[in-house]
């Protein structure tokens, strides 16, 4: 099988590999960089539980080809506490009940993650339309959207 | 949030430490982090993939059946056919003695239903077992197919389930379940009005996130571990035990994480197959549903058909209900008769009903075999109820709440199923409801309790 | 078998390229690599083109010029396309709309292509490796062309904000997939009657499709519900549209004709 080198930064560190051509970044995360944080939930995407960040852009990782990330930037939700210290949206999460499977979470806080990088604070619509492609069958999104605007509130005060 | 803590007060101590604070989850860090380990987030060192060739029909006898091409495919391991299953006959509940087995792990006559499962491809690569799946031929010889509960009881239907003469699950009790309480023609002789209604649902899908899969390794000394998102694994490891003809102790079931579920992980599914696949290949195998799979394949809600024939008077009082239930379970068992059982008992709702005339049918079509879903057989039921009963209030002209209290069950109450009534909160709920939704109703009602019965 | 994903600087290379069985373009992904995730054998590799012109905006004269490779996100991103930018925004969620493209949108089957149902309505022109032809006749022939030719870009007339009434109608809010998708350019005279009218329609047959004979019936007429009530009865003229997990063929029909006078009126 035809295997190709590829290279990028993950989550701060740089990673090279080599994968099956014409793999998915998805694949090539889980399978081969051993991050399974992102999740094939659709391979289609529609579900938003493999979202990453490429180049500071959000990202569906089922549906972008490892070889087109080539020295990018990647960041996962595996990636974001420091050292042991959860991100806000991560603690915003946990605290306000917005997981109960998971599965759609790592995505979720990605596509929230984006927001928050752009409009720290964020209305309510914002939240709504940033997570719009991102699919949770449990919880429902109110907690959710809830623990995103908790977590915008919790960066505007420690900026403050 | 708020708790209502005067209800029912005398029965208990009021020493509540847990009810009303928040707890975090214990599986939330993980779950933020990434670092929860669903099934498929394990990689093992040679994995096959396994791709399930599936019938395009509805319904079809199969005539042959050709792998020679896809064994020859690139990358194509091994292919599994009937023959390779050691017991190919299963249905779920025979754990509890519901039976017959009406169910082939891989078909080898017959396919019943668009998506059943013939013929499992493994290669080294899930392309290549899609490669390989496509180079299956299968012969087909297509039968008239039965969609419609009603028109698969009838005689001259098409028998979809050898298994199931008529169409229909044979209980203990005959084509049906029954419940039969008081004299329900005398209460339809004595009502002030009749209504008769028919309450139609479609199948619905459970659609969790993560969809069906497993994978399993084997462990040496004939052991296998699988790896699976099953919502019941105790089903899957005793009827894996019993489709291979292996002892459970040889079968080492890891699961609990399960990446949303909804009972569309009830059935025992890939499981067996894939655990079988390991035996005969002695390598890894995964088995995980693509997400069109998880739509089409996997066990929806049934669909049912629900006729409610209820007599009531002008004071508000319902004396007479008769349920004809229809729950489809498409090609296969599954959890169907149990769920068409669980309507049976369900019918009445919480209300007391003097009489009471139930029967429901457990019906075989050409259908994707439908199962467990939140509620099953009662779901359902309960939207047709409480629709049934808006429309009785506005027959009588009666507001659709106080029309509930002077029919809500209350202890001791003997239910039509022959269980006495004890617990019952209804009064309490529609109490407190009707003040937080600010629907007020007469002050009579307020005055109700579950715990006794007015003069 | 592993997919080749063979990169070309030049749109020639890559359109040649194209021309071996099994070989699709990868633009955004979101079409090809899901037919690949789900299973479609028939593609065997994949072929893409790195040439600046593919993600060049160009606006000149009144006439933009969007590159194949520009995504949703860049059009939202260009305050010179502002016209555009409702029915950018009708695509997909945000992950989505970073990846999808203009060229792929156009071959994008129903439901999807909401963006091109816009580009109908608009009257753009498609360029491709062989030559420039109209979107309609484009549409018409993009599952027949003999030869993969590339599509390098599309070209407009720059609509100012306002001039296209867009309307994606779905199930799930705020992005969902569309039920039925409406786009409907009108110019009106000084006495407020439509002097002419391009209407395009979305989900309502296989690929974005004009509603000829409901913009014969609003010329000459005012935006108010006794006027477009002809128009409102034909909108549904021709159309032959799917069934899909979202909806049937039949439903679209019935809600088709209440949400184009929604359009109009609204």
């Amino acid at each position: 099988m035809a295997r190709v080198p590829v290279q990028f930064t993950l989550n701060g560190q740089d990673r090279a590999e080599f994968v099956e051509s014409g793999v998915t970044l998805l694949h090539a995360l889980r399978h081969t960089m051993g991050d399974t944080s992102p999740k094939a939930g659709c391979q289609q995407g529609t579900c938003g539980a493999c979202t990453v960040i490429v180049d500071g852009e959000l990202r569906l990782s089922c549906l972008t080809l490892a070889e087109t990330c080539e020295g990018a930037s990647i960041e996962t939700a595996a990636g974001l506490a420091n050292e042991g210290l959860l991100h806000p949206l991560q603690r915003a999460i946990v605290d306000g009940f917005a997981a109960q499977c998971g599965f759609c979470t790592p995505g979720m806080i990605m596509a929230a993650k984006t927001l928050l990088d752009h409009t720290p604070n964020p209305t309510r619509d914002d939240v709504v339309e940033a997570i719009s492609g991102n699919i949770c069958r449990c919880t429902g999104y109110e907690p959710i959207i809830q623990a995103v605007l908790t977590a915008a509130q919790s960066n505007s005060q420690k900026a403050g | 949030m708020e708790i209502r803590k005067d209800y029912f007060s005398d029965e208990r101590n009021d020493d509540l430490h847990e009810i009303g604070h928040s707890r975090t989850r214990s599986d939330t860090p993980g779950h933020v982090t990434g670092k929860t380990a669903y099934f498929a987030d394990r990689t093992f060192p040679g994995l096959l993939h396994l791709k399930m060739v599936r019938s395009p029909h509805h319904h079809a006898n199969i005539r042959s059946i050709d792998v020679s091409e896809a064994e020859k495919h690139p990358g194509v391991v091994r292919v599994l056919t009937a023959r390779d299953v050691p017991h190919n006959l299963y249905t779920i509940l025979i754990l509890i003695q519901v039976g017959p087995e009406d169910e082939t792990v891989l078909a080898d006559k017959k396919v019943s239903w668009k998506g059943e499962a013939v013929v499992a491809v493994l290669a080294t690569s899930e392309r290549a077992a899609q490669e390989g799946a496509a180079k299956v031929k299968v012969d087909y010889e297509v039968l008239p197919a039965v969609f419609d509960m009603e028109e698969a009881l009838k005689p001259d239907a098409p028998l979809v389930n050898e298994h199931h003469p008529g169409n229909h699950y044979l209980y203990d009790s005959g084509d049906h379940r029954k419940v039969r309480f008081g004299d329900v023609e005398a209460g339809f002789a004595k009502a002030d009005h009749i209504l008769e209604q028919t309450y139609n649902s479609s199948p619905i899908e459970q659609a969790p996130l993560e969809t069906t899969g497993c994978i399993v390794t084997p462990d040496g000394n004939d052991r296998f571990t699988c790896y699976t998102d099953t919502q019941a694994m105790f089903f899957t490891l005793d009827n894996a035990s019993i489709i291979l003809q292996m002892p459970g102790h040889k079968l080492h079931m890891v699961g609990g994480t399960v990446g949303g579920g909804f009972g569309g992980k009830v059935d025992v599914i890939v499981e067996p197959i894939a655990i079988l696949a390991a035996k005969l290949t002695g390598r890894p195998v995964s088995f995980i549903y693509s997400r069109e799979e998880e739509m089409q394949i996997s066990s929806p809600r049934a669909a049912e058909r629900i006729v409610i024939k209820d007599g009531v008077m002008n004071d508000g009082r319902l004396v007479a209900r008769k349920v004809t239930g229809y729950t489809d379970a498409g090609a296969y068992s599954r959890h169907s008769p149990y769920g068409a059982q669980k309507g049976t008992a369900h019918y009445p709702g919480p209300y007391t009903i003097e009489n009471v005339w139930i029967d429901t049918y457990c019906v075989y079509t050409n259908r994707t075999p439908s199962s467990a879903m939140r509620g099953f057989g009662v779901t359902i039921a309960d939207f047709a109820l409480e629709v049934q009963m808006d429309k009785l209030a506005r027959l009588i002209g009666m507001d659709p709440l106080e029309f509930r209290f002077i029919n809500a069950y209350r202890d001791g109450d003997m239910k039509a199923h022959r269980q006495p009534t004890e617990g019952a909160a209804l009064i309490e709920c529609m109490q407190e409801a009707s003040r937080v939704a600010d629907w007020p109703v007469a002050d009579r009602f307020y005055e109700m309790s579950s715990r006794s019965r007015e003069a | 078998m592993s997919l080749a994903v063979q990169t070309f600087s030049s749109v020639r290379d890559a359109s040649d390229a194209l021309e071996s069985e099994g070989i699709r373009y990868l633009g955004g992904g979101t079409l090809v690599v899901r037919a690949v995730n789900e299973g479609d054998v028939s593609i065997t590799g994949y072929v893409r083109s790195t040439a600046p012109t593919l993600q060049t905006i160009d606006i000149a004269e009144g006439r933009a010029t969007v590159g194949a490779s520009v995504t949703m996100a860049a059009i939202l991103a260009h305050v010179g396309l502002a016209g555009l930018h409702p029915v950018a925004k009708a695509v997909g969620g945000p992950a989505v709309r970073n990846m999808a493209t203009v060229g792929g949108n156009l071959f994008a089957p129903a439901p999807y292509g909401d963006f091109t149902v816009g580009l109908l309505a608009l009257d753009a022109t498609v360029h491709s490796s062989d030559g420039d032809a109209p979107i309609e006749d484009f549409l018409a022939a993009r599952n027949d062309r003999r030869k993969p030719d590339l599509v390098t870009a599309v070209s407009l007339d720059v609509p100012s904000a306002g001039v296209l009434r867009f309307l994606k109608v779905s199930r799930v809010k705020p992005r969902g997939v569309s039920v039925v998708t409406i786009a409907a350019a009108l110019a009106l005279d000084d006495a407020g009657k439509v002097s002419s009218a391009r209407i395009a329609l979305g989900c309502m047959a296989d690929r974005p499709m004009r509603a000829h004979v409901a913009e014969q019936a609003l010329i000459g007429r005012q935006l108010v519900k006794e006027e477009i009530r002809e128009a409102v009865a034909v909108i549904g003229e021709g159309t032959n549209p799917v069934t899909d997990p979202v909806a049937s063929a039949w439903y679209r029909s019935e809600v088709l004709p209440v949400h184009f006078s929604r359009l109009l009126l609204g």
